[in-house]
């Protein structure tokens, strides 16, 4: 039996939909922390906080630096910021160069993530028009995470499930209305 | 790796530690080692290639008035306090390739402060404090540059400030008269003035807690009372101990004011 200890999901263009139809699944004391790092345009920046907000009883903001994640809190990734989980589990925050043409990227948060926590972690990846994300994806699943994507017939931008799927089998594919059960089906851990 | 840092006198042991690796592995990449035993030796026994090393693994990547409601905020409210000084020193630490010192003299001349003003620029990497030095940019980001201007509340014409040639742009020189570039190390150098504004605008989220701490302290130590700290916009002092000498002076950009009130 293994305990989840964060839930990263990444997605960009069409990818919002699937996040408002998802949270509504996520139960009030939710244990296991969630961290969206989306592709977005800064100017939406609080506006997304608050939309994500009116969806959900968790609570949810945007990442300080060398926070620790805490249960029951939604965090997201700010505009114009990769964001890595540190050697201590902390978030940091880092304005390198844009991966992918991404800041931040979703690779990023995905390789770091999987470089903390193993098979403790959960990796989403949803609807997109880029390359973020795949490789990140195939190496948390090499370190034994669980690793999920929206199934591209099912996503607004199929592009980003589809080019994870060419370099990467994950462990689940999954259209956007059925990620919200799965989410919740992680806790309490069962038998895996 | 540390101990290597340390032979030519570097402290990185108290920087973000996934942060940095990211940025070794990077170099690593782009250098093609064969393998990390011989990246560990040529860095070593070469010490051109260390500094390579120390320029390529610190993240400079920065612009002109990056975030332009903090620039509008300086002009409104920080200018107007400043302009009551008989003289405007300026500390910008960590500065990069030196945008953000360009940046400050122009919202100084535009408030007619600039020949009062002294602005100093500092890095710990050698090579951006050289182009800042130099006053010339990449033409390709003045359409960008110019509509941050404009967001910051500028009225001029921002190509004004420079003269392009090709795909650069050199900024007019008397704007850098009044600057002054040299390489510091907030980790380990001392503090070397004292000023009325300091900026240190995305240097700190790529420390640990304890180097922020030491930081905030040099910085501190380097302000008058009643002066200005800026912070880049995810960067807070609320976990430091010298916040209850500071107050943040405008609720929204990442400004404080020091007030050394007695508790
Ligand atoms: C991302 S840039 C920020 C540039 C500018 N302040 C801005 O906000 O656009 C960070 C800079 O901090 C410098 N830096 C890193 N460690 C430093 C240290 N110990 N002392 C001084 N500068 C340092 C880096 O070389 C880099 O140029």
């Amino acid at each position: 039996m293994r305990s989840i200890e964060l839930i990263v999901i990444g997605g960009s263009a069409g990818s919002l939909q699937v996040l408002l139809s998802l949270f509504p699944w996520i139960p009030a004391g939710f244990p296991v922390p969630l961290l969206l790092v989306l592709h977005r345009n800064s100017q939406f920046e609080s506006a997304l906080e608050d939309i994500l907000a009116s969806r959900t009883s968790l609570l949810v903001s945007e990442v300080e630096e060398k926070e620790v994640p805490q249960p029951g809190n939604v965090y997201l990734a700010p505009a114009d910021y990769h964001v890595l989980i540190e050697h201590d589990g902390s978030f940091s925050l880092d304005n390198s160069e844009p991966v992918h043409f991404s800041r931040p990227s979703i690779d990023v948060s995905f390789k770091t993530a999987a470089d903390f926590y193993g098979d403790r972690l959960v990796c989403m990846l949803l609807s997109g028009g880029n390359a973020d994300g795949a490789e990140g994806l195939a190496y948390v699943k090499a370190r034994g995470g669980i690793t999920v994507v929206q199934d591209p017939v099912d996503a607004e931008s199929p592009f980003m499930p589809r080019f994870a799927l060419q370099i990467t089998q994950p462990c689940h594919i999954l259209t956007g209305a059925r990620m919200g059960e799965f989410i919740r089906s992680l806790w309490p851990p069962r038998h895996a | 790796m540390q101990d290597l840092f340390l032979h030519y006198g570097y402290d990185f042991t108290e920087y973000s530690k996934t942060s940095l690796q990211r940025r070794v592995q990077r170099l690593f990449t782009l250098d093609k080692f064969p393998s990390f035993a011989e990246f560990r030796y040529r860095l070593k026994n070469d010490p051109h290639y260390f500094r390579r090393f120390v320029e390529e693994i610190t993240v400079n990547v920065t612009e002109m008035l990056r975030d332009p409601g903090f620039y509008k905020t300086l002009r409104a409210k920080i200018l107007p306090v400043l302009a009551t000084y008989p003289f405007i020193r300026i500390w910008h630490a960590g500065c990069s390739t030196g945008e953000e010192v360009y940046s400050m003299a122009i919202l100084l001349r535009e408030a007619g402060l600039l020949h009062k003003s002294l602005l100093y620029g500092t890095d710990i990497n050698p090579q951006v404090i050289e182009r800042a030095r130099s006053g010339i940019f990449p033409v390709s980001q003045m359409q960008k540059y110019s509509s941050n201007y404009l967001q910051s509340g500028g009225h001029m014409d921002f190509s004004s400030y420079y003269t392009a040639n090709y795909d650069l742009a050199k900024f007019d020189t008397a704007l850098a008269e009044k600057m002054i570039f040299s390489t510091h190390n907030l980790a380990s150098d001392f503090s070397f003035n004292e000023f009325q504004l300091i900026l240190c605008r995305n240097v700190l989220i790529y420390f640990e807690r304890g180097l922020q701490t030491k930081v905030l302290n040099l910085l501190d130590s380097s302000l008058e009372n009643f002066g200005f700290l800026a912070l880049g916009n995810k960067e807070s002092l609320r976990f430091s101990l010298i916040a209850d000498r500071y107050r943040q002076f405008d609720g929204k950009e990442k400004i404080w004011r020091k007030v050394n009130e007695i508790h």
